[in-house]
């Protein structure tokens, strides 16, 4: 088992996503248990499915940015603006310098819809249009380094791409950076758009719903893709009470299935014993839990067997899937800002679209939000290739309390 | 400057398929492959899967599984990063030009090893490691990243970590933009501290200012320079050859890496 860790101060968080741009409107779809789902009207071929679209990206990055123009990126620059993030990040510049603060990005497939485009449009030497050749575009570490370039910031730069634990693991290579003192800041986030390799491939997989997502509904009938951009900007805690906190995270690997979770969900409790172990508390201790829920019927079932075995009946367990879809690659970080929001607000989301409960779920999972005094918030993050993370968030006063015995 | 050890070295390219032969041409010996190998048949797959394996997986689980044998660790105990700057530009190049006219005849399989941890997915299925394991990227400056990753777990978690950086070559359309030729593959198992079977301390730290790469020094690393990891090369160089000075390995245009290969029992 891993040793605790010191927390991580959360300073600043925002999210843009189906719901709209930033916490309220993340808040707004919560309270008013509304999803922000809607019919697929998205690219040349659109695709029979439900999809959790951002409005507004139609705008071209400005001036300086215009080499970085694309779909992810207009929308990572949109979701900058929201919650004062940008500022924040500034301020940690002025505050540290620049090379002192790392950028940390998530995605799973960061600008290929660019990639897509210039592939429809190739010239008669079957080449890229001549606008449309930026090297620096089409590749995954489009994201990481673009929004390094956006924020003016020379610290240490990666992009990982563990599909859909990729901003799950942000926070951990954060942490670590932090806890060497490599760096006293960290711009950590997830952007990934709406693009045909993930709609026709997932469609390929038959794990895409013609229907709104079901999370953990008997009848659920697959996933419904989703894109956002969410950034938080971490820094080393020191005793500021009441603080947002990463108080652990934990990574691991099913060995078991590119496309399919681990059977018994031996993976992702392996994940969830190390973050739990870096948190230095134990499952009791967890007052919610956003799930990774994608309402696939493989996902939801391994997981809904590992929380009923795992958390007491008082935990309130949800997914947030049904209000903003499986946004992949931004899946962690999102989930993250509504795990964030919930110690903020006291409200915890329920589980949207979802009518009657699979047998297999314990009590912890709800359909319905809830209120309540909200000290530590787990996230669980699983991807393809068998990549698991799981996150474990606080409040300042929290930390000291709901220890592990000894 | 914080020391690490490296326990394994390995690499392998069409003309170089493995670290022997590799370190004997930077030292100007040993004989290239003639003709060039088109891709590595890595033993851990079965031959089925060997055969259908993208050329990512192949390359990235030849230079894993070589690493980890000489190492003297357990694949299934330690902690991996695989880098790449582009990953498997072959099926991105598929997927492109499916979906422009038949999106709906995107492969299944096709997709899922699409994804940018294919390869992680593919080492931890095979030698049955449940360890944590990720997928990173960073352009020009990939192998330095995922070294950066890979030293910082290390020595926060205190463990041994395999580093896997690989790219292949770029085609189709997307050749018009993106810049990669052939195949390399890299790999290093990083400890803590020093075993029995340690090639090298490895001292490394963070540097600030502007940077530019260590010009490669052999004929027999140059040729290797047009693939993107060719970033690491400079390291490997200077584990072949036993350079002992501090050399900069660039992360962006404004910081490095500082590293210092010494004999690890001196």
């Amino acid at each position: 088992m891993p040793s605790r860790i010191a927390p991580v101060h959360v300073r600043a968080y925002t999210a843009t996503c189906a719901l709209g741009v930033g916490k309220a409107a993340l808040l707004a779809g919560v309270t008013e248990h509304r999803s922000g789902l809607r019919p697929n009207t998205f690219g040349r071929h659109a695709l029979a499915t439900w999809v959790g679209q951002v409005d507004g990206l139609d705008v071209p990055l400005p001036g300086p940015l215009g080499h970085w123009d694309c779909r992810n990126n207009r929308l990572a620059w949109r979701g900058l603006q929201a919650d004062g993030f940008l500022d924040a990040a500034q301020a940690a510049r002025h505050r540290f310098g620049a090379a002192r603060v790392a950028v940390v990005m998530g995605t799973s497939t960061s600008s290929i819809g660019a990639t897509e485009d210039a592939y429809a449009q190739l010239d008669a030497a079957g080449r890229f249009p001549a606008d449309m050749r930026h090297p620096e575009v089409h590749t995954p570490h489009s994201i990481g380094a673009f929004v390094q370039d956006a924020l003016g910031l020379e610290g240490p730069c990666l992009t990982v791409s563990t599909a859909c634990s990729s901003s799950a693991k942000v926070f951990a290579v954060a942490e670590r950076l932090l806890r060497l003192g490599l760096v006293d800041a960290a711009v950590v986030g997830g952007v990934d758009t709406l693009c045909g390799s993930v709609l026709f491939g997932f469609n390929a997989l038959q794990l895409v719903s013609p229907e709104p997502c079901r999370p953990f509904d008997a009848h659920r009938n697959g996933i419904n893709l989703g894109e956002a951009a969410g950034f938080a900007l971490l820094e080393r805690a020191n005793s500021a009470s009441g603080a947002l906190l990463l108080l652990g995270h934990g990574e691991s690997s099913d060995a078991h299935h590119m496309s399919s979770p681990h059977p018994e969900g031996l993976g992702a409790e392996r994940a969830l014993d190390d973050a739990l172990a870096r948190a230095g508390i134990d499952a009791n201790a967890i007052d919610c839990i956003n799930l990774h829920g994608t309402a696939s019927a493989k996902n939801d079932e391994v997981e809904a067997a590992l929380v009923a075995r795992r958390f007491p009946a008082t935990t309130h367990a949800s997914s947030t899937k049904g209000f903003v879809g499986h946004t992949l690659g931004a899946a962690g970080i999102v989930e993250a800002a509504f795990s964030l929001l919930a110690i903020e607000t006291g409200l915890m989301p329920g589980t949207v679209n979802t009518a009657v409960l699979d047998p297999l779920c314990g009590p912890q999972i709800r359909l319905r939000p809830a209120r309540g005094d909200v000290r530590r918030v787990l996230s669980n993050s699983f991807g393809f290739g068998g990549t698991n993370c799981v996150l474990v968030f606080g409040r300042g006063d929290a930390a000291a309390s709901g220890r592990a015995a000894p | 400057m914080t020391t690490l050890f490296i326990d394994a070295v390995a690499l392998w390219a069409p003309t170089l398929p493995g670290w022997d032969t590799a370190r004997a041409a930077f030292r100007g010996a040993g004989v290239p492959a003639d003709p060039p190998l088109r891709r590595p048949a890595p033993e851990l797959l079965p031959p089925a899967e060997r055969r259908r394996a993208p050329d990512t997986v192949a390359l990235a689980l030849e230079v894993a599984s070589n690493a980890v044998a000489q190492s003297g660790h357990t694949a299934a105990d330690l902690a991996s990063v695989f880098t790449s700057a582009h990953g498997d530009l072959g099926i991105t190049d598929y997927m492109c030009r499916t979906l422009v006219d038949a999106p709906t005849a995107v492969s299944p399989t096709r997709f899922h090893n699409s994804v940018h941890n294919a390869a992680s997915g593919y080492w931890t299925m095979a030698t049955g490691c449940m360890q944590a394991s990720s997928a990173v990227s960073a352009f020009t400056h990939s192998f330095a990243a995922g070294l950066l990753e890979a030293c910082t777990q290390c020595v926060a978690d205190e463990r041994a970590v395999l580093l896997v950086g690989y790219d292949i070559e770029a085609s189709g359309a997307l050749a018009c933009t993106t810049a990669s030729q052939g195949l390399l593959g890299l790999a290093l198992v990083l400890a803590p501290a020093r075993g029995a079977r340690s090639v090298a301390a490895l001292a490394w730290s963070l540097a600030s200012g502007p940077s530019a790469p260590v010009p490669l020094r052999t004929a027999a690393a140059q040729s290797l320079a047009g693939n993107a990891m060719a970033d690491g090369l400079p390291l490997f160089e200077a584990l072949a050859l036993e350079w002992r000075e501090p050399f900069l390995m660039p992360l962006s245009a404004t910081l490095s890496l500082e590293l210092r290969v010494s004999d690890p029992w001196a």
